[in-house]
C-alpha cells in the first residue's frame, strides 16, 4: 500500500465516520461510545502479528501485553454494549 | 487465491461490518444488531489475521487472547450500571495502551530489519504520543469517576502541560532522523504519559463527558496511526471511523456547555465564588415529602430532571417507583435530560434504562424545553448548573449562554438536593429562591422514597 492510498483511506474514513454519527439521540450516546471503543480495539490484529512473529524478546513481550489489553478492550467493550442495549430492549417488551 | 488475498478480503468484509455496525448503533431499533455486526467484524479480522505466515507461535497468542477474554468478560458482566463511566474509561485506556505497544514493537522490528521508512517512523512517533495520552488520560479519568482520585492539580500545571505538548515535536523529529535510537521513542511515550495525566487531572464535573468522548476519539486515532505503521488498511479505516465519530460526539458535548474544546482542555472551568447558604438569605422555601406528594396528587403532568446527584445516590430505581405510582393515578410523567448531565455522554439514559424506564419517555433538552410551560410539577433530582436560569438571564455569569433546561417555566419546581452548596460551576442558583421553587433537602434516593411513601398513604 502506498502512502497516498493509506492517506486516501484515512481521509475517506474520517468523513464517513462523521456522517455515520450525526444526529444520534442522547439515549444512545453511551452505547455508541462503548461500541465504537470496542471497534478501536482493532489494534488487536496488529498486536497478534507482533506477539506471534518471535522477532525479539522485547517485541514479543510488547505484543503479548498488547494482545491481552486489546482483547480486554474488544471483548469487554462489545459485551458491555450488548448488556446496555438489551436493557433498552427488555424494557420495551415489559411495557407492551 | 493466495493467503494474502484471503487476509485482505477478510479485512474488507470486516471494514464493511464495522461501518454497518456504527451506522446501526446510531438508531435505537438497530443498535443491538449494530453492536453484533461490529463484534462479527472484529471476530473475522482476528480470524484472518491468524492466517498470517509471519505468526510462528500460536501458544502465546492463545494464552493472551484467553486472559484478555476472561478479564474483559468478567468486567463487562459484573459491572454495575452506575459504574459504567469508569469502565468505559478503563477499556478506552487499554485500547490506547495496546496501540502504543503495537506501534513500538513494529517500529523496533522494522528498524532491526532495516526495513523502516519515513512513513513508519512518523506514524510510530504519532502513535506513541497519542496512544500514551489516551492510556494515562483514561486512567486518571477512571480514578476521578470512581471517586478515589481527588487530585485536581498543582501550581504550574498548565506550564508543565504546555511543555509536554511542545516537547513532542522535537522528539518526533529526532525519532524520524535517528530511528535506530530507541530512546527517542520512549521519550515520546513518556511525554504522552505526562500530558495524559496533566491534561485530565484538572478536569471534573460537567467537563467530564467532554473528556471521556475525546479520549474515546483519541483511542481511535491511535489505532488509525498504528495502521500507518503496519501498513494495514483495516486499522486505518476502523481507527479513523472511531476517531471521527468520537470527535463528533465531543463536539456535541461542547455545544451543550457553550464552550469550545480548547476552553474545556486549556482553561480551568469558569467558577464563581458562591459559598452556599449565605447567597440565598431567607428566600429559600423548604419542603417535605408529604408536601410534594400533595402537589403531585393534583398534577396532570410531571417532568423529572435527573442529574449527577441521582447517580451518586443510586436513586434510579426509587425514581421508577415514583413514576409507576404517578402513572397509575393518571399523571403524565416524562423525563428531561440535559446532554451533559452526569459524567459521561448519555449517563442518565443508561441509569434510567437500568431502572427499566422506557427510553421513549426520555426527552432531550430541545424537545422538553417548550413543554415546561404546561407542566404542573418539575422534580429536579441532584442537578444544579444545568437548570440554572442565570445562564439565560445574567450575561456576566460564568455559565452565561450555556443551554439549560427551563424548569423555572413550570408551575412548581421541586429541587431535591442535599444542601445549598453550589454545583460544579461554583455559582449560586437563582432558581432556588424563585417563587415557584421548593427545596427538599435530602439524599436523592431517600427523598424520592419519602415522596412515594407519602403518595401511598394519601
Amino acid at each position: 500500500m502506498t502512502l497516498l492510498i493509506a492517506l486516501t483511506l484515512f481521509v475517506l474514513a474520517v468523513f464517513l465516520g462523521m456522517e455515520l454519527i450525526s444526529k444520534v439521540p442522547a439515549t444512545l450516546h453511551t452505547p455508541l461510545m462503548s461500541g465504537s471503543n470496542a471497534i478501536s480495539g482493532i489494534t488487536l490484529i496488529g498486536a497478534l502479528v507482533s506477539a506471534g512473529t518471535d522477532h525479539s524478546v522485547l517485541t514479543t513481550t510488547l505484543g503479548f501485553v498488547a494482545v491481552t489489553l486489546a482483547t480486554i478492550n474488544v471483548v469487554g467493550g462489545f459485551l458491555v454494549t450488548n448488556r446496555m442495549l438489551s436493557m433498552f430492549a427488555g424494557r420495551k417488551k415489559n411495557r407492551s | 487465491m493466495s493467503r494474502l488475498d484471503i487476509i485482505d478480503l477478510g479485512y474488507l468484509v470486516s471494514a464493511v461490518l464495522f461501518i454497518m455496525g456504527l451506522k446501526g448503533l446510531g438508531r435505537p431499533r438497530t443498535a443491538p444488531r449494530g453492536n453484533l455486526l461490529g463484534a462479527a467484524g472484529m471476530f473475522l479480522a482476528v480470524l484472518v489475521t491468524l492466517l498470517n505466515q509471519d505468526i510462528l507461535t500460536y501458544t502465546m497468542l492463545a494464552l493472551a487472547l484467553a486472559i484478555g477474554t476472561a478479564i474483559g468478560a468478567v468486567l463487562a458482566l459484573k459491572v454495575k450500571m452506575t459504574s459504567m463511566p469508569e469502565l468505559v474509561a478503563l477499556f478506552n485506556g487499554f485500547g490506547g495502551g495496546a496501540s502504543v505497544m503495537v506501534a513500538a514493537a513494529s517500529f523496533i522490528e522494522a528498524v532491526d530489519l532495516n526495513a523502516h521508512t519515513t512513513q513508519i517512523s512518523v506514524a510510530a512517533a504519532v502513535t506513541a504520543f497519542i496512544g500514551a495520552i489516551t492510556l494515562t488520560g483514561s486512567m486518571i479519568a477512571f480514578g476521578k469517576l470512581k471517586g478515589s482520585l481527588k487530585w485536581s492539580g498543582f501550581p504550574g500545571l498548565s506550564l508543565l502541560r504546555a511543555a509536554s505538548l511542545l516537547v513532542a515535536i522535537p522528539l518526533a523529529v529526532l525519532l524520524v532522523m535517528q530511528p535506530e535510537n530507541q530512546g527517542w521513542l520512549w521519550a515520546l511515550v513518556a511525554a504522552g504519559f505526562i500530558l495524559g495525566v496533566l491534561g485530565t487531572v484538572p478536569i471534573g464535573g460537567a467537563d467530564m463527558p467532554v473528556v471521556i468522548a475525546l479520549l474515546n476519539a483519541l483511542s481511535g486515532v491511535a489505532a488509525s496511526t498504528t495502521g500507518f505503521v503496519l501498513d494495514n488498511p483495516l486499522l486505518i479505516i476502523a481507527g479513523s471511523l472511531v476517531g471521527a465519530s468520537g470527535l463528533v460526539l465531543t463536539q456535541v458535548m461542547c455545544k451543550a456547555m457553550n464552550r469550545s474544546l480548547l476552553e474545556v482542555l486549556f482553561t480551568a472551568a469558569p467558577t464563581g465564588s458562591s459559598s452556599g447558604d449565605d447567597d440565598y438569605g431567607d428566600g429559600v422555601t423548604a419542603t417535605s415529602g408529604e408536601e410534594v406528594a400533595m402537589l403531585l396528587e393534583i398534577a396532570k403532568r410531571v417532568v423529572i430532571v435527573p442529574g449527577y446527584g441521582m447517580a451518586v445516590a443510586q436513586a434510579q430505581h426509587a425514581v421508577r417507583d415514583l413514576m409507576v405510582k404517578l402513572e397509575a393515578s393518571g399523571v403524565e410523567v416524562v423525563f428531561g435530560i440535559h446532554p451533559v448531565a452526569g459524567r459521561m455522554p448519555g449517563h442518565m439514559n443508561v441509569l434510567l434504562a437500568e431502572a427499566e424506564i422506557d427510553y421513549e419517555l426520555l426527552f432531550d433538552m430541545d424537545q422538553i424545553n417548550p413543554t415546561f410551560a404546561r407542566t404542573d410539577v418539575t422534580i429536579v433530582i441532584g442537578a444544579n448548573d444545568v437548570v440554572n436560569p442565570a445562564a439565560r438571564t445574567d450575561p456576566d455569569s460564568p455559565i452565561a449562554g450555556m443551554p439549560i433546561l427551563d424548569v423555572d417555566h413550570s408551575r412548581t419546581v421541586v429541587v431535591i438536593k442535599r444542601s445549598l452548596s453550589p454545583g460544579f460551576a461554583g455559582i449560586s442558583n437563582p432558581l432556588f429562591v424563585a417563587d415557584n421553587a421548593l427545596l427538599y433537602f435530602a439524599d436523592a434516593r431517600e427523598a424520592v422514597l419519602e415522596i412515594v411513601a407519602a403518595l401511598h398513604e394519601g
